[in-house]
């Protein structure tokens, strides 16, 4: 991993070879409704980009097309230089590397906490039982839930469950991580302890795409905001200019409702 | 005089007949039924025709008219020599996959579609994601339709005596023919058939609490 430190410039232009995640002209429907429109992203190695914007715009649409839980109509996407392959068994090893967190955590309800930051990496990595405990319990450790391993996720608490979910996902050793607003069904108490583990990983390197609408993170941890509405790219900023300095005049309108009140 | 001490040996056989059709024909149609159920819930189009053509076949075609083809079409065309009761048990067997395969089926869509995209997410494939994530899941909300449909498979298991196979209901007509009064041969016939099926309901029910406190 390049150790990409957390200055909030937007990156001089990244070599080509450096690209990690590119849209290139992808279109989908979901029947009348255009939900994506000619969108254009490229995401460099090392980079984070905080994808927000009005709710409908697009934007957990974008998120799940990138590891292909949802198809797209047209248009490219590929992934460390490799096309999303289709459903089959190429596209699960694809999505082996892509890590994805959840808005509703989706952690397995019949598994132990432990069993499920295991389960991808005995499955699906073949790795030995006992490896797989040892890394699952150090990235429990890592995401600050190591005393829970035992329990099954019903009885830990939001925060509890979604950072279980962000080791599960770290588990098998992502080249990217996608958050589809992973603290959009959190109680505001626990926000914070989801988001300094996203800070952290951040901070280590990880490339991440973010579709939330933690501003306070945006600001913080990310590279670039990539602001959406009506299934369109409509502004794409380091943070600060984008808070400060938005030049649409969508974005300027969606500011101001979110920031004064 | 007694019409059961009598003929202890012929009822004895019936109901190993009826135990035994009933045994086979339940693995067959539990095997079948969990494989059609992931056919119709595939990515892939073809197994998800094959799923749906299957379900529709076997299940509106009347059990009778299964055994016929069973009995008198497919030794013709396929594989000539087969006994009675293997013929027996696979009519049965593959007519209740239709309902075991249903049955599963509601109980995969009661499973929480992130559960299924989680596991994908990880780079599961299909086969995995239906067998480590959503099938254990599915199987609590299984169980009670799957008892009852375990229990009219039983009592179908009555059609095969007509096919030349020795199980309890056939023992009735045995009795009969013998000049027998019916009503206490009915009567042990029901006692028979109603030691399988309380078994079968005793069986799941502690299938049942077993999965209520694993979760």
């Amino acid at each position: 991993m390049s150790g990409v430190s957390v200055t909030k410039d937007a990156e001089d232009a990244a070599p080509a070879a450096n690209d990690l995640v590119v849209l290139s002209n992808v279109n989908k429907h979901f029947g009348a409704l255009h939900v994506l429109q000619d969108i254009d992203l490229t995401i460099a190695r090392g980079e984070v980009v905080v994808v927000i914007g009005p709710s409908g715009s697009g934007k957990s649409t974008l998120c799940r097309t990138i590891n292909r839980l949802e198809t797209v109509d047209s248009g490219d996407i590929s992934i460390d230089g490799k096309p999303l392959p289709q459903e089959g068994k190429e596209l699960a090893r694809l999505r082996a590397d892509v890590g994805m967190v959840f808005q509703s955590f989706n952690l397995f309800a019949h598994k132990t906490v432990l069993e499920n930051v295991m389960l991808g990496q005995i499955k699906v990595r073949k790795a030995d039982k006992k490896a797989a405990e040892e890394k699952a319990r150090t990235l429990l450790d890592r995401v600050g839930v190591g005393v829970q391993a035992d329990k099954y996720p019903a009885q830990l608490s939001g925060g509890q469950q979604q950072r279980v979910a962000i080791a599960r996902a770290l588990a098998m050793d992502p080249k990217v991580m996608l958050f589809d607003e992973p603290t959009s069904a959190l109680d505001p108490e626990m926000i914070n302890e989801v988001l300094e583990v996203m800070q952290q990983l951040a901070r280590d390197g990880m490339t991440m795409i973010v579709v939330t609408h933690e501003m306070g993170f945006a600001r913080s941890a990310a590279n670039r905001v990539v602001f959406m509405a009506d299934g369109k790219i409509v502004e794409e900023a380091a943070p600060d200019q984008f808070f400060s300095n938005p030049r649409s005049d969508r974005a300027k309108d969606f500011l101001s409702k979110i920031l004064h009140h | 005089m007694n019409v059961l001490l009598d003929n202890f040996p012929a009822f004895r056989d019936g109901f190993i007949g009826t135990v035994s059709i009933t045994a086979v024909s339940s693995l067959i149609a539990l095997v079948l039924g969990v494989v059609v159920a992931g056919f119709r819930v595939s990515p892939v189009p073809p197994l998800r025709y094959f799923g749906t053509a299957w379900v529709t076949l076997m299940r509106n075609t009347p059990l009778t008219l299964l055994f016929l083809i069973f009995f008198f079409v497919v030794p013709e065309i396929l594989f000539p020599g087969m006994s009675p009761f293997v013929l027996g048990s696979l009519a049965l067997g593959f007519y209740t996959s239709s309902f075991v395969c249903e049955a599963v089926r509601s109980g995969i869509n009661t499973v929480p579609l992130g559960q299924a995209e989680a596991a994908r997410s990880i780079g599961m494939t299909f086969a995995q994601t239906l067998q480590i994530v959503v099938l254990p899941q599915a199987t609590r909300t299984v169980i009670p339709p799957l008892s009852s449909i375990f229990i009219a498979l039983t009592k179908n298991s009555a059609i095969a005596g007509a096919f030349s196979n020795a199980e309890l209901f056939g023992w009735q007509k045995l009795m009969s023919d013998k000049g027998y009064d019916i009503v206490p041969v009915f009567i042990w016939v029901a006692i028979g058939y109603l030691i399988i099926t309380f078994t079968i309901s005793g069986l799941f029910r502690l299938l049942e609490r077993r999965m209520e406190v694993a979760r």
